[in-house]
């Protein structure tokens, strides 16, 4: 059977990681700043359960679960947020949310 | 990996396809005939000796029938989300167990396409995929029922999803394994010779209550019914589908209802435990369609019977009820579970 | 086999990670990490790592994608138009350093050549996962328990704030 070499899935999780980060800085829709954000925390999932498995050790895996329920916790006060910014300001527009109150 | 295990799975698969296939069309007939014996009518009986024919003629109709198409901004995503929601349901019964394992052409064959150790996880990641199909038919039909259809289902599956995964997680505790065959095989042998060891009866009356009621909600069936009530949402995220496209829905729906039955056959009834499956396993398959088909007369039932509940009805009974007790019973199972040791 | 797989899955997830950045409909975006979701599930399936392959579908894409589909049909957001940025520059900038970013990270990962992950490795059984985390990992798996009491506490109270 074939094998991966590890450098592979890292490579990928790098790709994955910049696109995140470029999704992160080049948007001003908070909603798609999230959703970038998220792909950043998937690639460096990846990057965990890859040296999970390489170094079969579980603990990669326990700490892409904790990353998981994280996500889902930021999720929830995040599109909580974008709701409430939406219903005030009309638009999802990062740079027109610079006042500190609602 | 051998040509014959190749070619048995992909046997298998056709054979339980067609099976499935069969089945989910008569479902519709059955259905059918049921609601016209409960309010006192006939049902369908033109085409063919007892209507028998009808699920052909359907399937013709559905076939030939115009294709509708709104004007909508997302043609692709309309036509995609059907088969975004037919696709995870019919994904289902790849770990199904209808049986346990028989001697064929000299070779042991299993009556399940596959059992993998995550498979209860595996149909739950289905369940979840499942909503997308109808939360972007909402969106993309570009049309205001639709769109409160979709919305509607999307909060209502995800707060019932909750509860359906909540209410499995005693028999987890008490089988210790995700893999639906080894559920099935924790459920053989009886209790004082007499009642079934089925976790329906073995601690988890509860766990089966909540399911059934989750499972009926995440079907969008009758009284849950609301992302698709007719008398104020027209057909809800559906409205806008005509023919081929509509019947993917129409399909989808009652293989979901197909598979939460062999579901809840499998957790809670003992899937293909019965008396003298140990010396014909075949006899198996036949226990498990009849526990099947008594679910899905419970949930015909229901239809002809129930009233629809109201949207905030729906929300506090899902949230202030049936999750606090999914809770309970994993405290309660968890406790049952440390004193038998 | 397994070298195919690798191939598709990766290039799916970058196509589709591609597609989260250039879309202008925020649906579409999210439909698309939606793809790269399931793409890593199918990665992490590979690498032998099942139960994590499934609750990736079960949570990201069972529940979270699932809200964010619903907060952006509930609000009804159009396409963002294509607007000047408050300060122009910034977006040229944004290209050199992601470069930069992936270069560095690219340099790291040469450095892992040569190391082929065992295939059909079993660590991701999810007894073991399950052992280790009310062991070892039980203070963590409590204080993330709290983390999320405080999440659902803050969304009631911004939603009531609304």
């Amino acid at each position: 059977m074939t094998t991966i070499p590890i450098s592979w899935y890292l490579a990928v999780a790098a790709v994955l990681f910049t696109i995140g980060a470029v999704t992160v800085f080049v948007k001003r829709n908070a909603l798609v700043m999230l959703l970038g954000i998220e792909l950043m925390l998937n690639a460096a999932n990846l990057t965990a359960v890859t040296f999970s498995s390489y170094f079969r050790e579980l603990a990669g895996q326990i700490l892409v679960f904790f990353v998981m329920v994280v996500a889902a916790a930021e999720a929830a006060v995040g599109l909580a947020i974008i709701v409430l910014l939406f219903r005030h300001r009309e638009t999802l527009n990062v740079d027109e949310a610079q006042l500190l109150k609602l | 990996m051998g040509m014959g295990v190749v070619v048995e799975a992909v046997v298998k698969i056709v054979i339980v396809f067609g099976i499935v296939l069969t089945c989910l069309a008569y479902l519709a007939l059955f259905e059918r005939k049921l609601l016209g014996w409960i309010q006192l009518r006939y049902g369908p009986n033109r085409v063919g000796p007892w209507g028998l024919l009808q699920p052909l003629a359907d399937l013709l109709k559905f076939l030939f029938k115009e294709d509708v198409r709104p004007t909508t901004p997302n043609p692709i995503l309309f036509s995609v989300a059907p088969i975004l929601s037919l696709v995870p349901a019919l994904m289902t019964y790849a770990v199904i167990p209808f049986g346990d394992r028989i001697e064929l052409f000299g070779r042991e064959i299993t009556l399940y396409i596959t059992s993998v150790n995550v498979g209860l996880l595996y149909l739950f990641a289905l369940s979840g995929l499942g909503i997308y199909g109808i939360v972007l038919a909402g969106w993309a039909s570009n049309s205001k029922y639709s769109l409160l259809g979709g919305l509607r289902s999307a909060a209502q599956l995800i707060s019932y999803e909750l509860t359906l995964t909540l209410s499995v997680v005693g028999v987890l505790i008490q089988v210790g394994s995700l893999d639906l065959v080894e559920i099935v095989r924790a459920q053989s042998g009886t209790y004082f010779g007499l009642i079934p060891k089925w976790h329906l009866f073995w601690y988890q009356p509860l766990g089966f209550l909540l399911f059934f009621i989750a499972a009926v909600a995440e079907t969008n069936r009758v009284p849950f019914d609301l992302p698709e009530a007719e008398t104020e949402l027209v057909a809800g995220y559906h409205t806008e589908y005509s023919a081929t496209k509509f019947a993917m829905f129409y399909v989808a729906e009652y293989a979901n209802i197909l598979a939460v039955s062999a579901l809840a056959t499998t957790l809670f009834l003992g899937g293909w435990n019965g008396p003298g499956v140990e010396r014909l396993p075949l006899l198996g398959v036949f226990y498990f369609a009849a526990k099947t088909a008594i679910f899905l007369f419970i949930y015909i039932w229901l239809r002809a019977t129930l009233p629809r509940f109201r949207y905030d009805q729906l929300m506090r009974f899902g949230w202030k009820i049936l999750l606090p007790l999914a809770f309970a019973n994993i405290v309660f199972s968890a406790a049952v579970a440390a004193t038998a040791g | 086999m397994e070298r195919a797989l690798f191939v598709i899955f990766a290039l799916t997830a970058i196509v589709a990670a591609l597609n989260v950045l250039l879309r202008r409909h925020p649906l579409h975006s999210a439909l698309a990490l939606l793809v790269v979701l399931g793409a890593l599930a199918g990665l992490y399936i590979l690498l032998g790592a099942y139960f994590l392959a499934m609750i990736q579908v079960v949570i990201y894409a069972g529940a979270i994608l699932v809200l964010f589909l619903f907060v952006i049909m509930l609000l009804n957001i159009r396409a963002e138009e294509a607007r000047l940025a408050r300060r122009p520059f910034l977006r040229w900038l944004a290209l050199p350093f992601a470069l930069l970013l992936g270069a560095e990270i690219f340099y790291l990962v040469r450095t892992f050549e040569e190391n082929p992950v065992p295939s059909g490795t079993s660590v991701g059984v999810t007894e073991a996962i399950g052992r280790e985390l009310f062991t070892t990992y039980l203070l963590p798996f409590e204080v993330t328990s709290i983390l999320i009491l405080i999440a659902i506490l803050g969304a009631v109270v911004l939603a009531r704030r609304g």
